[in-house]
């Protein structure tokens, strides 16, 4: 087979990253958007994420397994570079995912404590991740100027997902807790603005790789055209949530979703294509660490097979879902 | 890499993470297939009292699963943080197995949870009952996969060596390996008999609190007449697997028995204290040549002892598990086995013909709710331990596979892990004790 595995595994396992980061984003931003609500939209937020958060999560399984089946040599360094910001993701995403169902069935302080730990979870899970990015962008060095790019990145990584939240609940809901969604969102939208821009402005001196990949002439041209979407994406996200807030009509509540994700996927193929051909920067190539071809070739097929049924019955549950979320989600 | 402190921490930290969770999927996989049950029920009766059985149950399906999912994606990491040699030398093998757990059973499972927990009023009902049935599909297809990778690396085979990496030579033996289907059907019955207690178990409670109670009447039944069918079933099953473990990996066995030196005729040890300074067992009651003959079926049938496969001479490779944690485990797994057997089948022949349960029973099966977890705990411990030294068996070392993290990262880590694992489980017992105490609430009937 002249199929070059290790990249197709490399653009599956992109894939699986970008929807986890998009999707798991927006449950994990309404989860740190609770304290801002009052008691009664807090189960409207947690209704529209309900019937979601599960399998948006498993995203994140697939793009770890991803990892450690085609490139097992990679899935050692990184994750072991990585321990402790994995281990307090981990500890964070198991907080948020049972606080969730205990929160409900809690009555009285009980309640106010799994809220609580929701956000707690929701929180330490996305910066954790940020933190995770910004080690793994810088080929995991220790050194001060290092550990403050990774919380740079970390409190970055928190306002993107706010914003996703904040977005997801502008779609998902009405009336007042919709009016607080959009400016959640617009906080948001400048805390994204800030994080990007220090990003930006930092990898290519934390990274000389990346500085390299981007002042590459006449490469760089072309490359320009990646901030310029995402500053045409931003405004456009701004636009409609002041569109929104005006009550004009005609203005698409799903539109400053879409923004947000068009932002994510922007910031995802910049990040792509700043550290590709690499797994782990400077030290491994996907091809270095791909796993053997036999067993390559095995998943592949599996995952085009189940791949489409995936996507097929997740519409399938959006389709179930549509609309405004309703509290009461058990009866 | 010769750490023995770090191999025992990383051991205990993966230990402690696989060991939480199994928890919650044992009791899922057969749990599920019980809600099925009750939804069924509702849809054929239209009554209310089954569907208000159904959304109790419900609940604390969702609860445990959620515990169940959270715990497991610890276990995705944890492969490459604590084991990272085991890829490296079979992870052509074990990542197919795992990933397709993933594609085929993780995002199943997840997705139609969703529109089985909260789609109720929003699916017509066949499509909720076949959303209830996905799930339960996609929890036995999550043990298929996990459990033919855990058998392979026990009793490995299809496999093959090519450009000087362990790669699959025929997938179906690797899936289908000796031991697997013996595991897979142990595994699936414990998970039953965890489930139907613990459905018993929480239906006695609520009886004890409320006097009566038509739903969890009926639950009770249900869960001690399950128990009562599968617990004889999963004894025969053990033996089955016993034998196929003498067959392939009989130091375990040796060390079950506590049989220190290979001889004909061998003891069945009831009761000692293993002694691995002397290599002997101490305060040991022994019935003469039973082991013989429950092993070989034949009195004076020739049974390997430890010696056999961790030779006393200096220097000698020690390729035997410890004697005492299996000896015991293997002991324990047995007593409450046993005890689960004896108080299904009394509470079946109490109960028959519609008879009222009498508060011992009650209180016996409240009792024993968590039993399962006990007995499917330790024999997993017996099974695990039993393999050692080994990873994969005879291919891989566990101490081959260690990484490089420093031990205070494992510490702390694990200290993490032992201080929110302990505060989940609280909180999970306390809320389903407190969910079923509080019984299944009467609703209206709605799509039927």
């Amino acid at each position: 087979m002249s199929l070059d595995l290790p990249l197709v595994f490399a653009a599956l396992m992109g894939v699986a990253v970008l929807a986890y980061v998009v999707l798991d984003g927006y449950d994990l931003g309404v989860g740190m958007l609770m304290p801002a609500a009052d008691a009664r939209e807090q189960e409207l937020m947690v209704a529209s994420i309900g019937p979601f958060w599960d399998a948006n999560e498993t995203w994140l399984v697939l793009g770890v397994g991803i990892l450690l089946v085609a490139f097992p040599v990679a899935h050692g360094v990184v994750l072991g570079a990585l321990y402790l910001p994995v281990a307090a993701m981990l500890i964070g995403l198991m907080l948020r995912g049972v606080a969730f169902e205990f929160r409900v069935k809690a009555e009285g302080w009980h309640r106010e404590l799994w809220n609580w730990l929701f956000w707690l979870g929701s929180f330490i899970a996305s910066f954790a991740q940020g933190l995770m990015l910004g080690r793994y962008i810088t080929g995991f060095d220790s050194g001060f100027g290092y550990l403050l790019f990774g919380l740079v990145v970390g409190a970055g990584l928190c306002g993107g997902y706010v914003l996703l939240g904040a977005t997801w609940l502008i779609y998902k809901t009405e009336g007042t807790l919709q009016k607080k969604a959009l400016a959640w969102a617009r906080w948001g939208l400048l805390w994204v603005a800030l994080g990007v821009a220090a990003v930006s402005l930092a990898t290519p001196l934390v990274s000389q790789t990346v500085q390299m990949k981007w002042f590459d002439f006449p490469r760089t041209l072309g490359l320009m055209l990646l901030p310029l979407v995402t500053l045409w994406a931003w405004i456009g996200v701004w636009r409609s949530t002041d569109r929104l807030s005006r009550g004009v009509a005609g203005a698409g509540e799903w539109a400053p979703f879409a923004g947000a994700v068009a932002i994510f996927v922007l910031a995802f193929i910049g990040l792509a294509y700043s550290l590709f051909p690499y797994v782990v920067i400077d030290r491994l190539t996907f091809w270095d660490a791909a796993a053997h071809p036999s067993s390559l070739k095995v998943v592949l097929i599996g995952a085009l097979i189940v791949l489409p049924f995936i996507v097929a019955y997740t519409a399938f549950s959006y389709y179930v879902f549509r609309g405004k979320a309703r509290a009461g989600l058990y009866d | 890499m010769d750490n023995p402190d770090l191999l025992l921490l990383a051991r205990a930290q993966f230990g402690l993470n696989i060991g939480f969770h199994i928890l919650f999927p044992s009791l899922t996989i057969a749990l599920a297939w019980i809600l099925v049950y009750f939804r069924i029920r509702y849809a054929r009766s239209g009554d209310a009292a089954w569907l208000a059985t159904y959304k109790l149950w419900v609940k604390i399906f969702a609860l445990t699963f959620a515990m169940g999912v959270v715990t497991g994606i610890t276990m995705s990491f944890q492969f490459g943080t604590n084991w990272p040699g085991f890829m490296k030398h079979v992870g052509n093998i074990a990542g197919p197995l795992l990933a397709f757990e993933v594609l085929t059973a993780f995002f199943l499972e997840a997705t139609f949870l969703g529109v089985m927990l909260f789609g109720m009023n929003r699916v017509p009902a066949w499509v909720h009952i076949g959303a209830t049935v996905l799930v339960a599909l996609g929890t036995l297809l999550s043990a298929f996969w996990i459990l033919a990778l855990n058998s392979w690396m026990h009793t490995p085979a299809g496999h093959m060596t090519m450009d000087g990496a362990l790669i699959a030579g025929d997938w179906l033996q690797v899936i289908f390996n000796p031991s697997f289907p013996y595991r897979f059907a142990h595994m699936l019955l414990a998970s039953g008999l965890t489930a139907s207690f613990v459905v018993a178990g929480l239906s006695a409670w609520r009886l004890l609190h409320a006097g009566t109670d038509a739903s969890a009447s009926r639950t009770l039944r249900t869960g001690v007449v399950i128990a009562a069918v599968i617990a004889p079933l999963q004894i025969f099953v053990g033996d089955l697997h016993g034998l196929n473990t003498l067959e392939h990996q009989p130091a375990k066995i040796a060390a079950i028995e506590a049989l220190w030196k290979t001889e004909r005729g061998a003891p069945l040890v009831l009761f000692a204290v293993p002694n691995a300074e002397t290599r002997h067992n101490d305060f040991a009651i022994d019935v003469p040549k039973l082991a013989s003959l429950i092993l070989k079926h034949d009195p004076n049938g020739e049974v390997k002892g430890i010696e056999e496969f961790a030779p006393s001479a200096p220097g000698a490779d020690q390729l035997a598990p410890p004697v005492a944690p299996l000896f015991f485990g293997f002991r324990l797994m047995l007593a409450v086995g046993m005890s689960m057997l004896a108080l299904a089948w009394i509470g079946a022949w109490v109960l028959r013909k519609g008879a009222a349960p009498p508060r011992w029973l009650l209180w016996s099966l409240a009792g024993f709710t968590f039993s399962g977890w006990v007995a499917t705990l330790s024999g997993w411990l017996v099974t695990e331990i039993g393999r050692q030294p080994w990873l994969v068996t005879g291919i891989l070392r566990t101490s081959q596979a260690l990484g490089r993290i420093p031990e205070a990262q494992l510490g702390a880590s694990l200290t993490g892990y032992v201080l929110v694992y302990a505060l989940m489980l609280a909180a999970y017992m306390g809320v389903i004790t407190h969910l079923a105490g509080k019984g299944a609430a009467p609703t209206r009937a709605e799509a039927v």
